[in-house]
């Protein structure tokens, strides 16, 4: 199986009932993802598309045995809606939201952490597109048709960068193997670190791409990881080299407010670990095919 | 979101932190006012923008009358204070704060920030106060003391009372400092803050702890929950095109080259200014529309491009996902109907239905450049710049 999802991933969709939401379950669901029911309290029994309702996360899983979901709730209830799903067993979940305050995700975090690691669920997002495995499995809202199913497995912090470099790789007949963004928000879910870790341990991955920002420390502790643990080809991008010091551009998290969370330090840093940087966003896919020429 | 001094010392004191006696004024004539209402023989006048560095700047006066005060005010109300934080434009000084004299015994720094390491609140103080941060870590990092908040059960007294005493504070005062710190943190936290800085926090002749300056930003994400706050935004000190964009949800930031960018998504957006760097450009501008670049959101995106009177090229970069390329080609041509851009536009789309998005941009009419990857569009709208650059000398030579 891929590193979060296959096809026998069963999904539930928090807030199913959404405009947005259903448009995406739609979408999903015609991508071939598993999407087995959706959560909206106060509406279980009814049905979107085909999918039952369900009123708790609770009820959801022991009806659907759902082992993955995707919330999108609004930021008001999303730090909520994550913490249901933890604790109704849900293994893997996506948050698209974006706009979740900071320290409702530092709530959810300290939450996910009192369930034993067996059993602790795994968070990705907020503030991302998703994760694709191509072929497989779609969570979250990106557009399925620009990934190849392949070997290369990427992890950004932002969504559309992200679409750039899957369509970057499909125009050189590359694919992918997983797709996950670990989302523009400062508190989040899990780090460039986290996913390595998954990559470096999937078979179905030979190649790993960070698409990487300004601000915040993980790249650098990615950096370090990677020195020590990682033993793929990691090809890396950081945008934001033009962005002006301690001005948040766009993500919450887009800000250079430390040492070592400019563009230049952070490209300087991963280097140094033994990356492959590519040098501007519109090389992101030829970097990765000569990096793959060098290793076969 | 930022807020003055002032103000983040009122919620302070809410929490039971020490402040100096102060108080507000719209003039020089106030602040005279002021100073005798609060009594004393020395008076500290603080111009209220947001930013740091001010007493370098000049936005600091102290005062031993009322003709210091009037001359102090004077030089201030009306001028820019251009700090290290402001930038080169400053911020306007249209407030002042007037503050009885505190006498001085030694300075603390203390800061309450979101750590993205730990995922947690987490304070940072220094026996060195006075001087910034940064040059703190740079010059004395031996000097600071961290401690991390637990979330679940919050910040204890015991971690309070472990920082007094690394900062040196005397025993009869561990106690001030306890409710200092818990102060403060419950301020961070019930506001929904990512910043408190007290800096300096000092310790006075006559034995008491006391916030000298203060400065709270809070999370932009969890204003909705805190109307009260949010009605401390004040504009003045914001960039007015960075103000008008945010009233229309779009998340902009002025910079100071000449190609104005439209993107959607943040990353991509710093993407793009980066590659038009690359291509020997300098972007004019930060714009994320958001994932959906709607007609209306691209228009309004012209506009506030087009506001910025250094633009002199525009480049379109959209990744259309599930708004497929041929409804954006018609959302960008049908605001260049609608707003007058009278410098060259370059277009760049990705994703779904390309084809037939450049085939509504090609049979609009209008004067678009097209381009179909990245560093192709950031060629152009460099291009298209140096072109507009050398045509405007030409003018200028003929007359």
């Amino acid at each position: 199986m891929s590193i979060y999802l296959d096809r026998n991933s069963r999904v539930i969709v928090h807030g199913i009932t959404g405009k947005m939401a259903r448009f995406h379950t739609a979408d999903m669901l015609e991508y071939g993802t598993n999407v087995v029911g959706g959560v909206v309290p106060g509406k279980g029994g009814q049905m979107v598309d085909g999918v039952p309702v369900f009123d708790t996360v609770e009820e959801a899983v022991a009806e659907t045995q759902a082992d993955a979901s995707l919330v999108f709730v609004p930021p008001p209830f999303a730090a909520d809606s994550i913490m249901e799903a933890a604790d109704g067993g849900i293994r893997y979940c996506v948050c698209i939201t974006d706009g979740i305050p900071a320290q409702d995700m530092i709530r959810v975090k300290r939450y996910m952490y009192r369930y034993p690691k067996e059993r602790r669920m795994v968070l990705t997002g907020p503030n991302c597109a998703g994760t694709i495995s191509p072929g497989k499995a779609l969570l979250g809202i990106m557009p399925g048709h620009i990934y190849l199913p392949g070997n290369v497995g990427i992890i950004g912090r932002s969504g559309t960068l992200g679409y750039e470099a899957a369509a970057q790789l499909k125009a050189h007949g590359i694919g992918v193997s997983t797709s996950v963004g670990i989302g523009g928000d400062p508190i989040n879910g899990s780090s460039f670190r986290d996913i390595l870790e998954k990559f470096e341990n999937d078979d179905e991955t030979d190649v790993i791409c960070m698409i990487g920002e300004i601000g915040g420390p993980q790249e650098a502790e990615a950096a370090d990881y990677i020195r020590t643990h990682v033993t793929k080809p990691v090809v890396a991008y950081v945008a934001g080299l033009t962005a002006p010091k301690g001005r948040t551009m766009g993500h919450a998290g887009a800000i250079i407010s430390a040492f070592g969370e400019s563009a230049s330090e952070k490209v300087e840093i991963l280097s140094a670990a033994g990356v492959t940087v590519a040098p501007n966003p519109a090389v992101i896919g030829d970097t990765i095919a000569s990096v793959m020429k060098e290793a076969a | 979101m930022d807020i003055h001094e002032y103000q983040a010392k009122e919620i302070l004191a809410g929490f039971g932190v020490d402040v100096p006696a102060g108080a507000l004024a719209y003039s020089p004539e106030q602040a005279v006012y002021r100073a005798r209402e609060l009594g004393g023989e020395l008076w500290v006048v603080k111009a209220q923008v947001h930013a740091g560095g001010r007493g370098k700047a000049g936005g600091v006066k102290i005062c031993k009358n009322d003709a210091d005060i009037q001359s102090g005010c004077e030089e201030m109300f009306g001028r820019k204070l251009v700090t290290h934080q402001t930038g080169p434009d400053g911020k306007g000084i249209y407030r002042v704060y007037v503050e009885a004299g505190v006498p001085i015994e030694r300075e603390i720094y203390l800061g309450f920030v979101l750590d993205r390491s730990s995922q947690r609140v987490m304070i940072v103080a220094s026996a060195e106060g006075g001087m910034e941060i940064e040059d703190i870590s740079a010059e004395k990092p031996d000097s600071i003391v961290r401690a991390t908040v637990e979330p679940a059960v919050g910040l204890q007294d015991f971690q309070c009372r472990q920082i007094a005493f690394k900062l040196g504070i005397e025993p009869a005062m561990t106690q001030q400092m306890v409710r200092t710190l818990q102060g403060c943190y419950r301020a961070f936290t019930e506001h929904d803050a990512t910043m408190v800085e007290v800096n300096p926090l000092v310790v006075t002749s006559d034995s008491r702890i006391v916030a000298l300056d203060a400065k709270m930003t809070f999370d932009d994400n969890a204003l909705f929950r805190h109307p009260q706050i949010a009605e401390l935004r004040d504009k003045s000190q914001e960039d007015p095109r960075e103000s008008r964009a945010a009233d229309r949800g779009l998340s902009y930031v002025g910079l100071d080259g000449n190609i104005g960018c439209i993107v959607n998504g943040a990353g991509l957006a710093m993407a793009t200014m980066d590659t038009i760097k690359m291509a020997g450009g300098e972007p004019a501008n930060f714009l994320d529309i958001g994932g959906g670049a709607t007609p209306e959101r691209v228009a309004k995106a012209f506009r506030l491009v087009m506001s910025d009177s250094n633009v002199q090229a525009v480049l379109v970069n959209i990744f259309a996902g599930i708004n497929r390329c041929d409804w954006v080609a018609t959302g960008v041509v049908q605001a260049l109907q609608e707003v007058q851009v009278d410098v060259p536009v370059i277009v760049r789309l990705a994703g779904t239905n390309v084809e037939e998005g450049q085939k509504i941009l090609a049979q609009s009419g209008l004067p678009i450049i097209r381009a179909a990857t990245l560093m192709e569009a950031a060629e152009r709208a460099v291009g298209a710049w140096q072109n507009e650059l050398s045509q405007d000398t030409k003018v200028r030579v003929m007359k």
